[in-house]
């Protein structure tokens, strides 16, 4: 649903059943997990491969120049946020990967596998437990190891609901026309 | 490197009939289905066939199976479970992703589409009237002498006046837009993008991203073979042609507004090269009928609605990765044409298109789910394909005009899913192998 539907000025809140979904509603690869006032969105978590803490570190890097180098990189996702979290609780060390994007969660998947791909930059999951050497070749595998390491929220929040980053943009870019134009007007 | 003597022609070619018929099959017994296939093989063409007879050539055929077909002619367990999950489930059994919901629903297909039963379709294409009865007659004599093999349903096709070019039942020109592959020896139009790997619509072959995985197997079944999804659309063109009466001043607002909802105008002359009137000219000129884009000229889509029908299956610059959501589209009209000025006559009409792919999937699914039902494609918000988008007369379509935009509130629907199904279409090589199972 766009912004003007949902009162974007509402904040709303969204409990979510442990299955992630309120009705089963078949996606192309799985059940279909819902757009809450935050988005659609994921937390991927799974374990990190003995010894490479540091890559996965290195990784975060490897993004940032590649956004710097070009801003628009990874606008296929159509992201909003991504937070990449390493912990260990006591039995190894474990990475989250949270994003939060405007796309549904298949998509956002295939599209990772393609942006990825494509880049030679490789992906951050190779160096997690479980994720499918040939994930290049067999995308499906990729989209089977994502669906597995997804833990759906039981909460989430939007203090401007189901406002998608474009809009956000585009309001955004009208106030920097409307500001622009009363400067034009002094 | 395309082996154009395995691949079947519909894969590569089209042809020039005018009329045929879709037979849907029903095995009753292995041996019976295996002797029907083998009777048919030797008139299947290849495209290499299809290609040196084009200008002779009065009739062509081509055969599909669905999951249950194969199984039925003796394909093993194993070999079947290499199928992909979504081909084996069926198109009925993923109504639910596809968005044939409503009226279009499976369980209110026709033709014994949506049953187990479903087992093959023969596309019967030919040049000429006399010659489609004949081709019937000689296939009807077939079925009766194969054992347990007979017919579910059929379809009879038939291009609609006027005959001089492809169009639809609402009037629109259809086969503008069309990838080509390489090797095909085909050059794509301008604004059709470069030619693609075939194995983005062939298996056997590298794709866009490199070697295909997880091929069927044996590779003498899967190779130069691919699936098809099957789509009867049937097309309310009196409740079209009433909408766009009603919601217009005068024909040339109807026309307008029809073009909005399809993205062209009827002669195919796409809204963004010419928004304000039509221009039957460059509707059939090839050279210049695809040559666009949005991002650069039309990004609002002042011209060509963000949410008509060929922006939304066909978003050129204004999506990512097109290259791995190309799809073929064969196919023809059906029913007879309901004159301008008729008012409805309850008579089924509409398109039966193929959408041939190497992956239902990434690419026929991807479309029905993400391009066609997504409500918030381009951020429409309450939106789907108004021509063949599920629609339960809720949702709206917008206009974007200055200043203001055109909102259609409550779209009816205009197309309604009669049947469907999913297909393999094996190369000539795996037809026989199927032929010969159990030998």
């Amino acid at each position: 649903m766009a912004a003007q539907d949902q009162n974007w000025a509402k904040p709303a809140a969204m409990a979510i059943p442990k299955t992630g979904y309120f009705e089963l509603e078949r996606g192309r690869y799985g059940p279909v997990f819902p757009r809450t006032p935050a988005c659609y969105g994921f937390s991927i978590i799974a374990k990190v491969k003995e010894g490479r803490e540091d890559a996965v570190r290195e990784h975060g890097k490897t993004i940032q120049a590649a956004i710097t180098a070009t801003p628009e990189f990874l606008a296929p996702l159509r992201l909003h946020y991504l937070r990449w979290v390493l912990f260990d609780i006591g039995d190894g060390l474990t990475f989250q990967y949270q994003g939060i994007f405007d796309t549904d969660f298949d998509k956002y998947t295939e599209d990772a596998v393609q942006l990825f791909g494509q880049s030679g930059l490789n992906t951050v999951f190779t160096n997690l437990e479980g994720f499918p050497e040939d994930w290049q070749e067999n995308p499906d595998s990729f989209v089977t190891f994502v669906r597995e390491h997804h833990f759906p929220s039981f909460l989430e929040y939007g203090e401007y609901p189901y406002v998608t980053a474009d809009e956000i943009k585009k309001a955004l870019r009208l106030k920097a026309a409307f500001s622009d134009m009363l400067d034009q007007m002094q | 490197m395309l082996e154009f003597d395995d691949i079947q022609h519909i894969l590569l070619t089209r042809t020039p009939a005018l009329t045929g018929r879709y037979e849907f099959l029903s095995f009753g017994n292995p041996a019976g289905g295996r002797a029907w296939l083998s009777e048919l093989i030797d008139r299947v063409d290849s495209a290499t066939e299809a290609i040196a007879g084009m200008d002779g050539t009065q009739r062509w055929i081509t055969l599909a199976f669905t999951i249950n077909g194969l199984r039925a002619l003796g394909v093993p367990d194993e070999s079947l479970a290499s199928f992909p999950g979504a081909f084996r489930e069926g198109m009925a059994a993923r109504a639910a992703i596809l968005g044939d919901t409503g009226a279009s629903h499976p369980g209110n297909w026709v033709g014994d589409l949506a049953g187990e039963d479903l087992h093959a379709i023969a596309i019967l294409f030919a040049r000429t009237e006399e010659e489609h009865l004949r081709c019937i007659g000689v296939h009807d004599d077939l079925i009766a002498r194969c054992d347990g093999v007979r017919s579910l349903s059929f379809l009879d096709l038939n291009a609609t006046p006027p005959f001089n070019y492809a169009h639809d039942h609402f009037g629109f020109r259809d086969r503008l837009s069309q990838p080509v592959m390489k090797g095909s020896g085909e050059e794509p139009t301008p604004g059709s993008g470069d030619p693609l790997e075939p194995g983005e619509f062939i298996l056997g072959y590298p794709d866009e991203n490199g070697p295909q995985a997880n091929l069927p197997q044996p590779e003498e079944l899967s190779r130069n073979g691919s699936y098809m999804a099957y789509r009867r659309l049937e097309e309310h063109v009196g409740a079209f042609r009433e909408y766009l009466r009603e919601n217009s001043d005068t024909p040339e607002g109807a026309d307008l507004l029809a073009a909005k909802f399809m993205g062209r105008w009827r002669s195919g002359a796409p809204l963004v090269l010419t928004p304000d009137r039509d221009d039957p000219e460059l509707g059939a000129d090839p050279l210049r009928n695809n040559d666009f884009n949005y991002k650069e000229m039309d990004l609002h889509g002042y011209a060509c609605p963000l949410g008509s029908h060929a922006r939304r299956l066909n978003p050129r610059d204004t999506a990512h990765y097109m290259n791995r959501r190309r799809m073929i589209r064969r196919g023809a009209t059906y029913g007879p044409a309901l004159p301008d000025d008729a008012p409805d006559d309850g008579v089924e009409r509409g398109i039966a298109a193929f959408i041939i792919c190497a992956d239902l999937v990434r690419q026929f699914e991807f479309a029905q789910n993400v391009w066609i039902n997504d409500k918030t494609f381009h951020e429409l918000g309450n939106e789907h394909d108004p021509i063949c988008g599920s629609q339960d007369g809720n949702l709206d379509f917008t206009v974007p005009k200055r200043p203001i935009r055109k909102v259609h509130k409550g779209i009816p629907a205009f197309t309604t899913l009669r049947g469907g199904g999913y297909f393999f279409l094996p190369g000539l090589n795996g037809l026989r192998y199927l032929s010969s199972l159990g030998g």
